[in-house]
């Protein structure tokens, strides 16, 4: 996912950016972090610091790393997992049921979510994402994917009206 | 004798590197007749040809001969010459092993080869101990023998390299003995014109260092205990098991066909580049 | 986005690595997987066979560096990729590689050790490895790359000093380099230097495969060319042939050494940033020079004169470059994730006009700009 929000940002929207990930021994199941750092200029130090977004997909990422988002920040959370929020504004939208019940597929969980990313924040825009999003995905898997994807956007829309996000135009981190 | 002269000119580096390492009476000289022989008969150019070998005495073996030669680290001789021969299939690559080379340091890259079914030859000379570091015991060591490190006696048991090989997936493999230098002659000539993994152990003797620990007397003597103790693989299918039991089988062990590696990496080539569907 | 022949692509290190090393001609590959160098591997086990090339799982990481060593006698550019405990292992045949004058191109993704370490978490703490690690004297050419640009170019340079200087080259790459993704754009049209090794041009009985050279670097006939000679692990003469003669050992292991030490200026590659009117100066390499160039902007908007050194090239150390710092700088800092090993080497050529500070991590995660600019304020 992080990888394909780093292409979409940086080959699609010509912007710079810097993707990095941890993980742990795990194949599956275990605790993954995805980085990007978008900026308008060359990147030096490649790790987010303070983000301007965070998308948790399960409960432990939301506590662990709520505490580097900035204030004004955005959070987006897979409210399937996500049941306690430490933030009212938190867009909370659940990505892996929605893969489940509609795609029956919860690996599109991740698609969904990039989709909601694109309309919910700044950081990408809607062309790039699905050029980038075709282009990594399985041959095969194009229609379901961007299918997936356009959920997502609608999801966002849907949680949008309900909470009035905040309009940031310095965009540095980005974190998922 | 004229031959003999012949083969020396054409294929020693007579005038560069002799007089050789070896001990006199030992078994290595006469592994490296049958192998010049065999070459020659199998008629291969020696620009063709890349001899690897390892550490030890027989380690030192492709330095006399004038072939391309590769002089490498203990026990790696068989992945060096795996690079070789992926590199350059056309070359014919033979790797030349001591006992501690083959089936102790490098036992794990033997075993892989020989699954692999990379076409390359390997020459094992089985001394049963280490000549070169002064004679302590080796993987073929037998049990109950005495060497610098068994001084009171060793209470490992022994590998079988040709068992090993066998059951490893080499497609050809045969053993030897210095004693039986003409046998020996056909058995490398046969493995040389084998596509695939092919192996011949040879059993020799180290007079100098186990022979003498054992007191199992002079070169000759040991190479008579290799008359007595062989036994070729047509006869010992007439003999019990209990006939055989202080025995080895000298001959061909297996020849058998299965698919090559390089063959079937030309395949991947294939699929890979489309041309190919798999 | 797409020109022709040219692309733009987001790439990570290990794979900017491959598209170097098959830009540079590498057609084999021998390895063991391992992370956090694997994607090396699957990658091109992927992309040999699409050029003819070779691609082999081996055994182990002994095997591989050996079957490396073979295929590039046979006359194909070879490299392997590993980390920490692979490279371990290779150390027995780096040695030989350097002996033996056989080109070829090791990856080590640096992870935490020792031992098995940290497999996924990063560290710069093969550095010393890298130099010392096989025994007996020897040369040696390590080469660091600090963004997914350099892994490409420094790839290419490194199969090129190989070649050129029939040495071992190693790439030490760390976790976060070898995992992060960056924007690069490719092109087959860019001018790139190639080199490709001197081939004899004297007839196979006038060859001599270990002749001294004007350059100490000997020309290198391919197995199977005609010029049958003899590769030993064992010290040789200039014929190839083991020697326990002194006079002839002596030039032969000065000459090993002369061959990269005449060839300093070629080999030594490194990035002054803003170091001319610095106080002090940070000197760094692979991740950590990212994050000392941001300590050094946001140094410098604060009114602190900071300058950073990169260093891309880690052996042969660049004495020459840190010395000139040494002579300008009041204070040197060398943050790294290791407990203090180029920092070692820093102090070693000091004459004592700077001051040397270390700042050493070694929790598995990156330094941080802040760290580094904490360290700043303590020591100025």
């Amino acid at each position: 996912m992080g990888i394909i929000l780093a292409e979409a940002i940086g080959i699609y929207d010509g912007k710079y950016v810097a993707q990095t990930q941890s993980y742990g021994p795990e194949a599956r199941g275990g605790l993954s972090k995805a980085e990007v750092v978008v900026s308008n200029e060359e990147i030096d130090y490649p790790k987010a610091m303070k983000l301007d977004l965070l998308l948790a997909m399960n409960q432990k990422s939301c506590d662990d790393y709520y505490m580097d988002l900035k204030p004004d920040g955005v959070l987006i959370v897979d409210s399937t997992f996500v049941t306690q929020v430490p933030n009212l504004k938190a867009f909370q939208i659940p990505f892996t049921r929605i893969a489940r019940e509609k795609f029956k597929k919860e690996m599109v969980a991740n698609i969904i979510a990039l989709g909601a990313i694109t309309k919910l924040t700044p950081v990408v825009t809607s062309r790039a994402i699905e050029s980038a999003v075709l282009a990594r995905v399985p041959k095969g898997t194009e229609k379901l994917n961007h299918d997936a994807l356009k959920t997502g956007m609608a999801a966002a829309k849907k949680v949008m009206k309900n909470i009035v996000p905040q309009t940031n135009s310095e965009w540095a981190d980005e974190d998922t | 004798m004229v031959e003999v002269t012949k083969l020396i000119h054409k294929y020693l580096r007579h005038d560069k590197k002799f007089p050789h390492v070896w001990c006199p009476g030992c078994g290595i000289g006469i592994m490296l007749g049958a192998l010049v022989r065999a070459i020659d008969r199998v008629g291969y150019s020696k620009d063709e040809i890349v001899m690897v070998s390892g550490i030890g005495c027989t380690g030192r073996l492709p330095v006399y001969v004038d072939f391309n030669t590769l002089h490498t680290t203990h026990g790696r001789a068989l992945a060096f010459g795996t690079g070789v021969k992926l590199a350059n299939p056309n070359l014919k690559v033979i790797v030349v092993m001591g006992d501690g080379d083959a089936v102790a340091i490098g036992g794990n890259h033997f075993i892989h080869a020989a699954r692999r079914n990379i076409d390359i030859t390997a020459i094992i000379l089985n001394n049963s101990v280490y000549g070169m570091t002064g004679g302590q015991f080796s993987p073929t060591t037998p049990y109950g023998m005495k060497t610098t490190t068994t001084v009171y006696s060793n209470v490992e048991q022994a590998f079988k390299i040709s068992e090993l090989a066998v059951t490893a997936g080499a497609v050809f493999v045969a053993r030897g003995t210095v004693y039986h230098a003409k046998l020996l002659d056909g058995l490398m000539e046969k493995a040389f014109l084998k596509v695939g993994f092919s192996v011949v152990e040879v059993i020799s003797h180290c007079h100098t260092q186990f022979g003498r620990l054992n007191r199992m007397g002079s070169a000759v003597e040991m190479m008579q205990w290799q008359r007595e103790h062989a036994v070729t693989v047509e006869k010992a299918r007439q003999m019990k098991e209990k006939e055989l039991q202080d025995k080895f089988k000298i001959g061909v062990l297996v020849d058998r066909e299965l698919p090559v590696y390089q063959d079937e990496y030309e395949k991947v080539r294939k699929w890979s580049q489309g041309v190919v569907k798999k | 986005m797409k020109k022709k022949g040219r692309q733009e692509k987001l790439l990570q290190g290990n794979e900017a690595i491959v598209e170097g090393a098959l830009r540079a001609g590498c057609r084999f590959f021998a390895g063991y997987p391992i992370t956090p160098a694997t994607e090396i591997a699957e990658l091109l086990s992927v992309r040999l066979p699409q050029v003819d090339g070779t691609f082999i799982q081996m055994e182990d990481e002994i095997a591989s560096l050996a079957a490396v060593i073979g295929a590039s006698l046979a006359g194909v550019k070879s490299m392997t990729a590993t980390s920490g405990p692979g490279f371990s292992l290779m150390q027995e045949n780096l040695g030989f590689a350097v002996i033996a004058e056989v080109p070829c191109v090791i990856v080590d993704a640096m992870r935490g050790g020792p031992s098995t370490g940290l497999p996924t978490l990063p560290s710069q703490s093969d550095i010393m490895q890298a130099r010392w690690g096989t025994h007996g004297d020897h040369p040696i050419i390590a080469l660091c790359p600090s963004t997914i640009r350099e892994c490409y170019d420094l790839t290419i340079k490194a199969f090129n000093f190989s070649e050129k200087y029939r040495n071992p080259v190693i790439i030490l790459v760390d976790e976060v380099v070898a995992h992060m993704r960056e924007k690069i754009v490719l092109s087959d049209e860019e001018d790139i230097e190639i080199f490709n090794r001197v081939k004899p041009t004297v007839p196979p009985e006038w060859y001599i495969p270990y002749e001294d050279t004007p350059q100490g670097v000997p020309a290198m006939a391919n197995f199977g060319e005609g010029y049958r000679y003899h590769v030993t692990g064992l010290t040789h003469d200039i014929r190839g042939f083991p020697t326990s003669r002194p006079d002839e050992i002596d030039p032969f292991i000065r000459r090993l050494f002369r061959k990269i030490s005449q060839n300093f200026s070629d080999i030594q590659i490194g990035e002054f940033f803003q170091t001319e009117n610095a106080d002090i100066t940070i000197i760094a390499y692979g991740c950590i020079a990212r994050s000392a160039k941001r300590a050094v902007i946001d140094a410098r908007e604060r009114g602190v004169k900071v300058g950073l050194l990169t260093l891309n090239t880690i052996w042969p150390f660049m004495r020459a470059q840190v010395e000139k710092v040494l002579q300008t700088s009041r204070v040197i800092i060398v943050p790294e994730m290791n407990m203090g090993q180029i920092s070692r080497e820093v102090k070693r050529v000091n004459k004592g006009a700077a001051k040397v500070f270390t700042l050493n991590k070694v929790d598995g995660t990156i330094i941080t700009p802040q760290e580094i600019l904490a360290r700043i304020k303590e020591v100025s």
